[in-house]
C-alpha cells in the first residue's frame, strides 16, 4: 500500500491533459502516450536486454497498416481488427527475432535495420495491398461502450488507460524474475549461460515483449491518426524511438516517458514558432548527451544525490 | 562413491589452426577432488571451456555421469549438474551480493521465464540466497552492492554462487589467483566444506594450498596430459619436475 499516493499522483497526471479546454493540447497528450508506449517497448529490447535495435517501427508500422486494413477493406470489427492486428505483428516479431538474434550488437543492429528497410520498400511497392505511396484511409473511429472516440478527449482517455496497462506490465516484467534474468543477460551473458540460463530464450522473450507492445501502440496509431503511409515504417521513426529511449534514460522505466515527452512537445509545439525545430531537436540532443550521456532520469537522479550529499556536508 | 563423474576421450581444440588442447583423455570418479597443473597457456582454462560448452570441442567425447554432453548446450549442461567459476571475476557488479545468488538460483529454477513474479516477493529464494552467502561468511553484506566488496570477497561470491546450484560437478578455475594469505585460508576453509557428495577439478597455480585438497593431480602441458597420479606420484615425477617446476 505504500505505492497508493505515488500512483493515485500518476493517474491524476495523467488525466489532467484531458480538462485542456484546447483540442490541440489534447491531442499533442495522445501523441506523447502512443510515442511513449512505442519508446517503452523498444526499451524492453535496447535498455533492459541491451540489444540496440534500429528496426522497430516495423512493428508499431505493420500493426497500424494491419489494423486500417482489416477495417476498411476486409470487413473486420473494429476490436477483431485490433487483435488481429497486435498478433500477427506479434507472430511477426518472432520470426524476426529469429533471424535478428542471430547477432548481438552491431551485427544485430544492422539485421533489424535492413529487415525494417524491407518492410519500408514493401509498403511503398505493394501499392495494391498498401496504397503505396498514398497509404491507407478511411478509417473512422468507433464507439466504444457508448462513448464517441473521434472526440479527442475520449480517445486520450482511451490512449491514456492503454498506456497505464503498457507502464504497469512492463513495470512489472523488469521487476520480475524474467526482468532479472533479462538485464543479467544484458550485463555478463557469458555468466548466465554458466548459471543455466538460456540466453538466446531470454532475448527472444524480450524481443517478442517489445513487438508486442509496439504492435499495441501501432494500433493506438492507426485510430489516432485514421491513416497510414510508408512514412511510418521509415528508418527516422525507428531512430526517433530510439532517440526517446536514450534521451530520456535507457533501461529506467521513466526516461522513455520523457524522451517521447521531448520530442513530440518539440516537433508539435516548437515547430509553430521555430521553422527549423529539427534543428533544435538536435541540439537538445546534443545538450543531453553532452551533460547527462547516461539520460534525463538518471542524470537528474545523480545531480539529486549529488545536491544531497553536498547538503549533508 | 566410484561412479564416473566426468570422463573425457580423445578431446581436442584448435584455434586457427594452433592446437590448445591435444586429444586429451581423463576420468574423474565421483566425489573425486582433481587438480589440474600446467605452466601458463597449458591449456588448462580451455579445457573448462569445452567441458561447459563455452567453446565446441573439433573432437572427442565428453560425459558427464556417463552421459554424453558434447552436443548439449551449455545452459543444457548446467541443468545436468555441472556448474563452474571463473579465473577473472565474472559477476554482476552494479547488484547487490543477495542479488547474484538470485541470478544463479533462478539459473535452475522454473521461476526463470515468469514475467509476473517479482524477485523481492520471493522470500524463500532471499532465504536461499542469505543460507549460502552464509556458508561462505557473507551473510552480513548481502545487501552489498558487489562493486563496493573487496577482491577476495568477490572471489568468495563466485564460489558461492556456483555452491548455490547445488552441482554434483564443480569446475574451479584459479580459486586463489590474486589473494592474500589471509584470504586464502579462508577460501581453503570453504573448499575443504564441500560435501563430498560433489565432484571438483580445480586449476591452481599455488602448489601449498592446491596440493593440500586435490588427491589426484593431472598435468597438463602443450595442450597435452604429461602425467597424471597421486601426488607423491606426481611431484616425484621427473617429466613435472621439467616442465612444470621448470628444473
Amino acid at each position: 500500500m505504500r505505492h497508493a499516493i505515488p500512483i493515485a499522483l500518476c493517474v491524476a497526471l495523467l488525466l489532467l491533459p484531458a480538462l485542456s479546454p484546447s483540442d490541440f493540447y489534447v491531442n499533442v497528450a495522445t501523441q506523447i502516450l502512443i510515442a511513449a508506449i512505442f519508446a517503452l517497448s523498444l526499451n524492453l529490447l535496447a535498455g533492459y536486454g541491451g540489444l540496440i535495435s534500429l528496426g522497430h517501427a516495423a512493428y508499431l508500422g505493420v500493426s497500424a497498416y494491419l489494423t486500417i486494413w482489416f477495417v476498411t477493406r476486409s470487413g473486420f470489427s473494429h476490436p477483431s481488427a485490433a487483435v488481429a492486428a497486435v498478433v500477427l505483428t506479434t507472430a511477426m516479431s518472432v520470426l524476426f527475432g529469429i533471424l535478428a538474434l542471430r547477432a548481438t550488437g552491431l551485427g544485430f543492429l544492422m539485421i533489424t535495420l535492413a529487415l525494417g528497410q524491407i518492410l519500408w520498400g514493401l509498403a511503398y511497392r505493394w501499392v495494391n495491398v498498401t496504397g503505396g505511396d498514398n497509404g491507407l484511409s478511411g478509417l473512422q473511429r468507433p464507439h466504444l461502450f457508448g462513448i464517441d472516440l473521434a472526440s479527442p478527449r475520449a480517445f486520450y482517455l482511451l490512449s491514456a488507460a492503454v498506456f497505464a496497462c503498457a507502464f504497469a506490465a512492463m513495470a512489472v516484467l523488469v521487476r520480475s524474475t524474467f526482468g532479472a534474468g533479462l538485464q543479467g543477460v544484458r550485463d555478463q551473458p557469458r555468466r548466465m549461460q554458466a548459471l543455466g540460463w538460456h540466453v538466446w530464450l531470454v532475448r527472444l522473450v524480450a524481443f517478442v515483449a517489445a513487438g508486442f507492445w509496439g504492435a499495441v501502440a501501432g494500433v493506438l496509431y492507426a485510430y489516432y491518426n485514421q491513416f497510414v503511409s510508408p512514412h511510418v515504417l521509415a528508418l527516422t521513426n525507428s531512430a526517433e524511438a530510439l532517440l526517446m529511449v536514450i534521451a530520456g534514460g535507457a533501461g529506467t522505466l521513466l526516461g522513455p516517458v520523457i524522451g517521447a515527452i521531448v520530442v513530440v512537445m518539440l516537433k508539435n509545439v516548437v515547430s509553430a514558432y521555430v521553422t527549423r525545430w529539427v534543428m533544435l531537436l538536435g541540439l537538445v540532443f546534443v545538450a543531453i548527451v553532452v551533460f547527462m550521456p547516461e539520460g534525463l532520469v538518471p542524470g537528474f537522479d545523480r545531480l539529486r544525490l549529488r545536491r544531497r550529499a553536498s547538503a549533508d556536508r | 562413491m566410484s561412479g564416473e563423474a566426468l570422463r573425457l576421450e580423445g578431446v581436442s581444440k584448435s584455434f586457427g589452426g594452433v592446437p590448445a588442447v591435444r586429444s586429451v583423455s581423463l576420468c574423474v570418479v565421483e566425489g573425486e577432488r582433481r587438480l589440474l597443473l600446467g605452466p601458463n597457456g597449458a591449456g588448462k582454462t580451455t579445457l573448462f571451456n569445452l567441458v561447459t560448452g563455452d567453446i565446441p570441442a573439433d573432437f572427442g567425447s565428453i560425459r558427464l555421469f556417463g552421459r554424453e554432453i558434447s552436443r548439449i548446450r551449455p545452459h543444457g549442461r548446467v541443468h545436468l549438474g555441472l556448474a563452474r567459476t571463473y579465473q577473472v571475476i565474472t559477476l554482476f557488479p552494479r547488484d547487490t551480493l543477495l542479488h547474484n545468488l538470485e541470478l544463479a538460483l533462478l539459473g535452475l529454477s522454473p521461476l526463470r521465464f515468469n514475467p509476473v513474479a517479482l524477485l523481492d516477493r520471493r522470500p524463500e529464494l532471499r532465504e536461499r540466497g542469505l543460507a549460502v552467502l552464509d556458508r561462505v561468511g557473507l551473510r552480513a553484506a548481502a545487501d552489498r552492492r558487489l562493486a563496493d566488496t573487496s577482491y577476495g570477497e568477490q572471489r568468495r561470491v563466485e564460489i558461492a554462487m556456483a555452491l548455490a546450484q547445488e552441482p554434483r560437478v564443480l569446475l574451479l578455475d584459479e580459486p586463489f589467483a590474486g589473494l592474500s594469505q589471509e584470504e586464502r585460508r579462508e577460501i581453503q576453509h570453504q573448499l575443504a566444506a564441500i560435501p563430498r557428495r560433489v565432484t571438483v577439478v580445480m586449476i591452481e597455480h599455488d602448489l601449498d594450498v592446491a596440493l593440500s585438497f586435490a588427491e589426484r593431480i593431472t598435468v597438463l602441458h602443450q595442450g597435452q596430459i604429461v602425467v597424471e597420479g597421486s601426488r607423491a606420484e606426481v611431484v616425484a615425477d621427473p617429466k613435472v619436475q621439467e616442465v612444470y617446476l621448470g628444473a
